[in-house]
């Protein structure tokens, strides 16, 4: 009986309203009574003890803050993750040349020096079940100069070939799995880079709130964001190669993929300007996150590809 | 004893390599058991015929493409989704893209479809607005004869200041009459975009807030008055 040495000890469950300032001997401590529902209830009798310091304290500094007035020392900073990041060394420098070089002779050259105009195939995994279906058009009405056609068993290696003939430039496949769309792989046609995602929350135009109506024909703009690295630089061509190089403003139409902790959100909103200082966005279209998996150089080869990057969780073989 | 015990201890099945060709395994089976029951004959082949068929289906799956199924790790799983939440709220989509619509805005990608008055202008022309604002009216009226009576309570709006600044670049450039046409053909096709969204009140919560309706009605009560003067 060592550790319930409590003074107030309460008879059973609602007990004595707790006294300003519990005393308790200095050996004991909640976890230690045996019985759960006085446990309990000095546990919650504790946490209450807590915030009320909590409180007192926060009210004490404030005072502080306002006597001191001007003198005052600036507010601390919260930390958090994006201010605590260990700075990556394959951020890519606006001015660096060999990164300029780099991407002045790889597979976007074309796309960046307005030789090839981008016309997109959409597909899906075999059998796509409503969802994914409706998805596609929808992702289709976005992207301008995309063609959406079904898989039918086809293989997609017998597929790639007959695109380029075509003159295709990039072709996308959503993966389905029970009945959602949850994978993404965007392959660069010409013998380009794939990149495989991981797809989630992916949300249709009728279920996003307070839409607006359907998006027009016009060319949107293109918004990326956050994209640093060496890594995100290229993704971020892939994703800039998908569409036209002159957005029509007149559509007021634009499409974020805006990279934040290695997620990569993706929107589409119209835009107006209401005053040179406020714009109002208005969010149509649908709306998914993508998570890279891997990247690898060639086109589309599960079995002799030659990856690039390949996320951990993915690598690990058991 | 001993090689008796021995022999007993082995199986006491025979095992008969059939032939494959379906048909004269079926003969086989029969012949082989040839002495049994016939409802058991009957099951073997039903048993045989069942295998081969598998076999086949077999052969013929491993020549398409596979699907491969991978087992989801379920704490990889939650902590991917959990990790998505905390990106999505620190990420603040809208103010990120209302912000760099904002920039862009500034350094003038847009060109001349949007006039707004930019404060430096702003104080700048305070002075000439006395001056300007006989042109800017004669301006306004030629304007609303050119073009349609579509979508005023916008056009009033952006000609304001429309007038504004064309007056300002008409000292640089000296080249009204191309500017004029060109912002009306683009206001024709914004007032075309407009119209759609005229009806209903589609921007998102804030901004429907802060929409000035009061703009609207204003707009509306003094259009007829504008258009009475130009006849």
């Amino acid at each position: 009986m060592a550790g319930e040495g409590s003074g107030t000890v309460p008879g059973d469950g609602a007990g004595p309203p707790a006294p300003e300032r519990v005393l308790f001997p200095p050996t004991f401590s909640v976890s230690e009574i045996k019985n759960k529902q006085r446990r309990h209830f000095m546990f919650l009798r504790w946490k209450q003890q807590q915030r009320k310091e909590k409180l007192a304290l926060k009210k004490k500094r404030r005072k502080e803050r306002e006597a001191l007035g001007d003198k005052a020392p600036p507010k601390a900073i919260p930390k958090t993750i994006e201010n605590q990041r260990v700075y990556d060394e394959t951020t890519v420098d606006p001015n660096d040349e060999e990164v300029a070089f780099d991407e002045a002779t790889d597979e976007f050259a074309p796309y960046f020096n307005r030789q090839t105009v981008p016309k997109i195939l959409i597909t899906t995994s075999d059998r796509p079940r409503g969802r994914t279906v409706r998805f596609c058009e929808q992702l289709a009405t976005v992207i301008p100069n995309s063609h959406v056609y079904y898989r039918r068993g086809l293989a997609l290696k017998r597929i790639i070939p007959q695109c380029i003939a075509r003159d295709f430039t990039d072709l996308i496949v959503i993966n389905e799995d029970r009945k959602i769309p949850n994978g993404l792989v965007l392959s660069h046609l010409p013998d380009g880079p794939t990149a495989h995602f991981r797809m989630s929350s992916v949300r249709l135009r009728k279920e996003i709130k307070r839409k607006g109506k359907e998006p027009t024909e016009h060319v949107p703009e293109v918004i990326l964001n956050n994209f640093t690295t060496r890594l995100g630089h290229s993704i971020g061509r892939m994703f800039a190669a998908l569409f036209p190089h002159n957005p029509q403003f007149i559509g007021r139409q634009v499409a974020t993929f805006h990279n934040q902790r290695d997620y990569i959100f993706f929107r589409f909103h119209r835009y107006i300007f209401k005053s040179e200082k406020k714009v109002g966005i208005q969010e149509l279209g649908p709306r998914f996150t993508l998570k890279l998996r891997s990247l690898q150089k060639g086109t589309f080869d599960s079995k002799f590809g030659e990856y690039e990057w390949i996320h951990k969780t993915s690598s690990v073989t058991q | 004893m001993h090689s008796d015990d021995h022999q007993n201890a082995e199986f006491l099945q025979e095992r008969v390599l059939l032939s494959k060709n379906y048909e004269k395994a079926l003969e086989e089976i029969d012949e082989n058991l040839i002495y049994w029951p016939r409802f058991i004959r009957h099951k073997c082949k039903q048993r045989f015929t069942k295998i081969t068929q598998y076999l086949i289906r077999i052969r013929k799956l491993t020549l398409k493409r596979q699907r491969k199924l991978v087992p989801l790790r379920r704490k990889i799983e939650r902590r991917e989704n959990r990790r998505e939440e905390k990106a999505l709220i620190a990420a603040q989509l809208d103010n990120a893209i209302e912000k760099e619509l904002l920039e862009r805005l500034k350094q003038d990608t847009y060109g001349d479809i949007y006039n707004f008055p930019i404060h430096a202008f702003d104080k700048a022309l305070q002075q000439q607005d006395a001056e300007s604002e006989s042109d800017s009216d004669a301006e306004r009226e030629e304007d609303d004869d050119d073009d349609d009576d579509e979508d005023v309570d916008k056009r009033e709006f952006v000609e304001a200041e429309d007038s504004e600044l064309s007056d300002f670049e008409d000292m640089d450039k000296l080249e009204t009459s191309s500017e004029e046409e060109q912002e009306e053909e683009e206001e024709v096709e914004k007032k075309a975009s407009y119209s759609k969204w005229k009806g209903k009140t589609p921007l998102k919560g804030p901004a429907r807030r802060k929409r000035p309706y009061i703009e609207i009605e204003y707009e509306e009560e003094t259009e007829p008055s504008t258009k009475t003067k130009a006849a």
